[in-house]
């Protein structure tokens, strides 16, 4: 006993040192990615400084640096995350409900989850390949030089739709739906997951159909956890290049998309709202990329931290709103 | 007698009476009531005082014939029979992992949503089997109301929790809303304790209160049966000796099936009791008869605490 007791104390202070060392290690990781994380941000700002201003915002692409704006690219990227948002929200929380909460658990529910998050690791490259074939070209099922357009008379104005899509909003929006699929899936369904079970159980014991007990019991509890998923999946989305250079997004275009840029005219003119999936676009992280390759060293140093701050600005406006998402619905379902 | 059909929903659950048969039954617990319910005493001998089965001739509301339950492969429920006369308590008890909650859950078919179960035999609900494939289920737990061990306040106030079952089944009224959240509370004995906090949130009561906004939830879908898996297990003596005096106020007018690990609170509560040992129905009877003179060996064992 004695003995025991000795040696236990013996080791007391090697097994503090090996705490103390271990919060050590923790606290230079942290502060190793701060740093990392403040230089670029400094780097990148101080380059900016002057550079971003409304005129910045406001202007197309122009050869003179001064002049060169990110319109058409800042339009292009908001587009383009609202309807990769219209597309993957609900199917995303769609397929993700029926898996949690409708489906049994059977070797296709067991394949099609192993096979989710597989698809969560795919390179997203790999996914413009597929944008391309499936929406750009639609397997070329549309052969001749000519695109062929599709019209859908609706009450006041008539849709046009190109067919196959070609390098148009909808393609690349589609094809980012796809890309941010699986993580909005898997998302949701962590959140659904953390719903207690004894929720659903107290709702269907009070004659409550399964669709009553998601509406009014399971989704306000996990609607914060979704919303964050949602948003930061989006997140990813907005930063993505590769994809959308697989499926075409234009290299410089000095025209937003459906032309509107601003609420006035989709007052005034509200059918433009209808070509914007179908026009040509380009986004900021393509802009960007073109602006580096260009020879003149101010695109190189300052435009592109300009278009880089834009980019940050959009992010983290989107983040926030998750953040306010969340506290605001916690508060209101008064756990 | 003619019966409601199943398989439609439950029709026009807002009256009060729901119940068309013998009020004079009514009039007799009521006498009952008057000299038993303000003192309770938890002296062993006038334990029995409410447990006198009171209208022997009661039609019978639960008539389970030949329940087999299986998990998967595993068998939880052999063969049980049992019947529970309408308007009365009765009482399950047996010792832990017996199948006490496995054959209350078969009686609003709360069993179906766990994977991989299934049930054998009937379970007729005032004559009709509730395991039909012609049964809507949703229908049957409007009908068959449950309260959980654990309460499960929903994370709403206090008034959204009360009218949760009742707008399910598309009441919108909002007078007809507060009327029915007030008698439920008021039935359920908590009334005085809310009524001036009704939209502040559930979760911010107690243990007891939320137990007995939980009986009072259920109370508002209008149920006819009363399921209850140790609803006071998990509460102090004063909130314990509130809901038993709930479940004798509640008998008058619904039949209630309890699972208790108390056997004082069996003997308290209930007019019926149901011994169950693994997962076999080894005695069932006047609660009265069984705790002061069991027939089988295993019963008596178990209600002199010589195991369980
Ligand atoms: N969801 C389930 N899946 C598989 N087996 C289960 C499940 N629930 C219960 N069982 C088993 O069925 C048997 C009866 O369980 P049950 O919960 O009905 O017991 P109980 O009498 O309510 O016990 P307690 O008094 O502890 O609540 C136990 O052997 C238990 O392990
Ligand atoms: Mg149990």
């Amino acid at each position: 006993m004695s003995n025991n007791r000795g040696e236990f104390n013996s080791k007391i202070n090697s097994r503090h040192r090996t705490s103390k060392l271990f919060e050590l290690f923790c606290l230079s990781a942290v502060l190793l990615a701060l740093v990392v994380l403040c230089v670029l941000l400094f780097s990148v700002i101080s380059k900016a400084w002057g550079w971003v201003d409304v005129d910045f915002l406001t202007s197309h692409h122009s050869r003179k640096p001064e002049d060169a704006g990110i319109k058409a690219a800042l339009w292009g990227s908001l587009w383009l995350i609202l309807l990769t948002g219209l597309f993957s929200i609900p199917i995303g929380v769609g397929a993700a409900l029926y898996l949690e909460e409708y489906s049994r658990k059977n070797r296709l529910t067991t394949f099609i989850q192993v096979n989710l998050s597989n698809l969560a690791g795919v390179p997203s490259i790999v996914y413009g390949i597929l944008g391309l074939t499936v929406f750009a070209r639609m397997f070329d099922m549309f052969p001749g030089e000519q695109q062929s357009v599709m019209t859908i008379s609706l009450l006041i104005t008539d849709l046009s739709i190109p067919l196959p899509f070609g390098p148009t909003l909808i393609t690349g929006a589609m094809t980012l739906s796809l890309l941010i699929l699986p993580v909005v899936i898997i998302s949701s369904q962590e959140s659904l997951r953390s719903v207690p079970p004894s929720l659903r159980h107290a709702s269907l014991a009070l004659g409550a159909t399964e669709w009553q007990t998601i509406r009014s019991q399971v989704l306000p509890a996990a609607l914060p956890g979704i919303a964050t998923g949602v948003i930061l999946s989006l997140s990813r989305a907005i930063g993505e290049t590769a994809p959308l250079l697989m499926v075409g997004a234009a290299s410089f275009i000095t025209a937003t998309p459906g032309g509107i840029d601003g609420m006035g005219d989709i007052l005034t003119n509200p059918g433009s709202l209808l070509e914007v999936p179908f026009s040509k676009y380009t986004c900021m992280p393509m802009q960007i990329y073109n602006w580096v390759k260009f020879a003149k060293v101010e695109f190189q140093e300052y435009v592109t931290s300009a278009g880089i701050v834009v980019l940050l600005g959009v992010l983290l406006l989107m983040n926030a709103t998750a953040v306010y998402i969340r506290m605001r619905f916690q508060n209101k379902i008064q756990w | 007698m003619n019966q409601p059909s199943q398989n439609s929903t439950k029709p026009e659950s807002d009256s009060p009476g729901l119940k068309q048969s013998a009020p004079l039954e009514e009039t007799a617990n009521n006498d009952e009531s008057t000299n038993a319910s303000p003192k309770r005493s938890l002296v062993s001998g006038s334990n029995f005082d409410r447990s006198k089965p009171d209208n022997k001739n009661a039609s019978t509301m639960i008539d389970v014939r030949d329940v087999n339950f299986y998990y998967g492969d595993v068998q939880a429920l052999f063969n049980v029979n049992l019947t529970v006369p309408e308007k009365s308590v009765m009482a399950l008890i047996g010792p832990s992992g017996c199948g006490k909650s496995t054959f209350l859950r078969t009686l609003n078919r709360m069993n179906d949503i766990i994977d991989g179960t299934r049930v054998e035999g009937t379970i007729k609900l005032e004559n009709q089997n509730i395991y039909d494939p012609t049964i809507d289920v949703v229908a049957l737990r409007s009908r068959v109301g449950m309260v959980f061990q654990k309460s499960t306040p929903f994370p709403k106030s206090i008034f959204d929790n009360i009218a949760f079952g009742p707008r399910l089944s598309g009441t919108t009224s909002k007078s007809k809303l507060t009327e029915i959240v007030e008698r439920s509370l008021q039935q359920a004995a908590l009334w005085d304790e809310v009524k001036d906090r009704l939209s502040d949130s559930a979760m911010a009561l107690s243990g007891g209160q939320q137990q007995r906004l939980c009986i009072a939830r259920t109370l508002a879908t209008n149920p006819e049966v009363i399921l209850m898996d140790e609803p006071a297990s998990a509460l102090d003596p004063a909130s314990t000796a509130r809901i038993e005096d709930l479940i004798f106020e509640l008998r008058k007018q619904y039949t209630i099936v309890i699972v208790t690990h108390n056997m004082q609170q069996a003997a308290r509560v209930s007019q019926y009791t149901a011994f169950f040992y693994q997962g076999r129905l080894i005695e069932v009877g006047p609660t009265k008869e069984l705790f002061t003179n069991p027939t089988e060996k295993q019963t008596e064992d178990y209600i002199t605490g010589r195991f369980g």
